[in-house]
């Protein structure tokens, strides 16, 4: 790995101040350092910001869920209080990689990343999540551009996620069997007036799915969506499935979430 | 280039190493902990697993810095006056290894299930220990040695 400089900033302010064009924040690091590993990213600078206080823990109000970026998944999959508002959440957050990896990752590195088969981008669709930066707040559906792309500017540091509480909600994910990753991953969240179905794993980018939404919203059971067919065009495929099998896969897991919720 | 403080296996040590060293790294090349082993060094193996206050981390994916003045135990810092930790013991007594390459990681990981979980189940225990790699063994005798282990633990 190229050698860098590491920095450990007390406040957004700070951090945001040492940002450069060649730096990156550092939270878990589950994936940046790997990345940088493999010699995928250089930085001359990496920002740590899992020393600032303000980032980190979970507040329950009547509506919704705020956790703060830098809040590791191991801290939510534990939170009794999200388990009591969110308990899809709280299993999301349990299913991420593994122990060691839960131990490190946070919510904020997850989302930052956005890695076409992360889970957390999911749940940040379905519980029509709020980002808020230091600069400002971004709706979800605004958030994610791209594989791997998001509407931070340079600089710009995701401070706390604050996710609407559903009625209802469930995530279902096929994993790889040795990453963790979602192969498909969707998560169902029945609002009041209507259904978000957020799918990850299956496209270049998590994305609310229209069709099932739609019927899910006028009748909320697995057997308005059952047997429907999904354009496969756009999806991925790789070695560990087809792009046909992971259409199939998305209604499939859309059902089993609905059926759990 | 920084100065690492860091409480390993109750020593206090104290040690120049560049930004981008890795505490595995730093364990290995600089402290001559050598037990900490380094097999796939993407993170998936487990094989370098090591607690760091109180939680289990793979060493392999965490800079020396961003742990600096943590308590840090490695395998080595188990066992007691040459008496092995109950874990080790366990291990030995139900063949939880053959090759012993992933062995490391594998006790440290499950030493920390069992300060978390007393009593595991079959299924609690394979699942923890999804970050951990075995080729050897096929499992059986670690989930057994782990359930043994928390019987003395």
């Amino acid at each position: 790995m190229k050698d860098f400089n590491y920095h450990s900033a007390k406040d957004s302010k700070e951090a945001s101040k040492l940002a450069s064009s060649s730096s990156a924040f550092l939270a878990g690091g589950m994936t940046t350092i790997p990345s940088m590993k493999l010699g995928l990213a250089t930085y001359k600078d990496l920002i740590d910001i899992k020393n600032i206080k303000k980032l980190s823990g979970i507040k329950v109000s009547g509506k919704s869920v705020t956790i703060g970026a830098a809040t590791k998944h191991v801290e939510v999959s534990n939170s009794k209080d999200v388990k009591k508002a969110i308990p899809s959440l709280s299993s999301l957050a349990e299913g991420i990689g593994d122990p060691q990896v839960r131990n490190r990752g946070t919510i904020g590195g997850s989302i930052a990343n956005n890695d076409p088969s992360a889970d957390y981008p999911s749940a940040c669709i379905a519980l029509n999540a709020t980002i808020h930066t230091n600069e400002r707040k971004i709706e979800a559906v605004k958030f994610f551009k791209g594989m791997f792309e998001t509407a931070l500017k340079k600089g710009e540091l995701i401070e706390a996620i604050e996710f609407q509480i559903p009625e209802k909600s469930s995530y279902q994910k096929h994993p790889n069997p040795a990453s963790r990753y979602a192969i498909v991953g969707v998560y169902v969240a029945k609002h009041k007036g209507d259904v978000n179905v957020a799918v990850t794993g299956a496209k270049s980018c998590v994305y609310n799915d229209k069709e099932m939404s739609k019927a899910l919203s006028g009748n909320f059971s697995s057997s308005s969506i059952d047997g429907m067919d999904l354009d496969s065009s756009e999806m991925n495929t790789d070695m560990h499935a087809s792009a046909e099998f992971r259409a199939s896969l998305v209604v499939t897991q859309a059902k089993k979430a609905v059926d759990a919720c | 280039m920084g100065k690492i403080s860091l409480e390993v296996n109750g020593r206090k040590v104290e040690k120049e190493a560049s930004d981008n060293t890795l505490l595995s790294t730093f364990l290995r090349e600089h402290l001559q902990l050598t037990g900490t082993h380094i097999g796939c060094d993407t993170s998936q193996c487990g094989a370098c697993v090591v607690n760091v206050d109180g939680n289990s981390l793979k060493s392999c994916t965490a800079l020396a810095a961003d742990v600096n003045g943590s308590k840090v135990t490695t395998i080595e810092g188990l066992e007691t006056n040459g008496k092995m930790h109950p874990m080790q013991e366990a291990f030995k007594k139900l063949h939880g290894l053959q090759c012993g390459f992933c062995t490391p990681g594998m006790v440290m990981s499950a030493v920390d299930l069992l300060q978390k979980n007393k009593k595991p189940s079959d299924t609690e225990i394979r699942d923890w220990l999804e970050g951990n790699i075995c080729r050897c063994t096929g499992y059986q005798n670690i989930v057994a040695a782990v359930k043994e282990a928390a019987t003395k633990m």
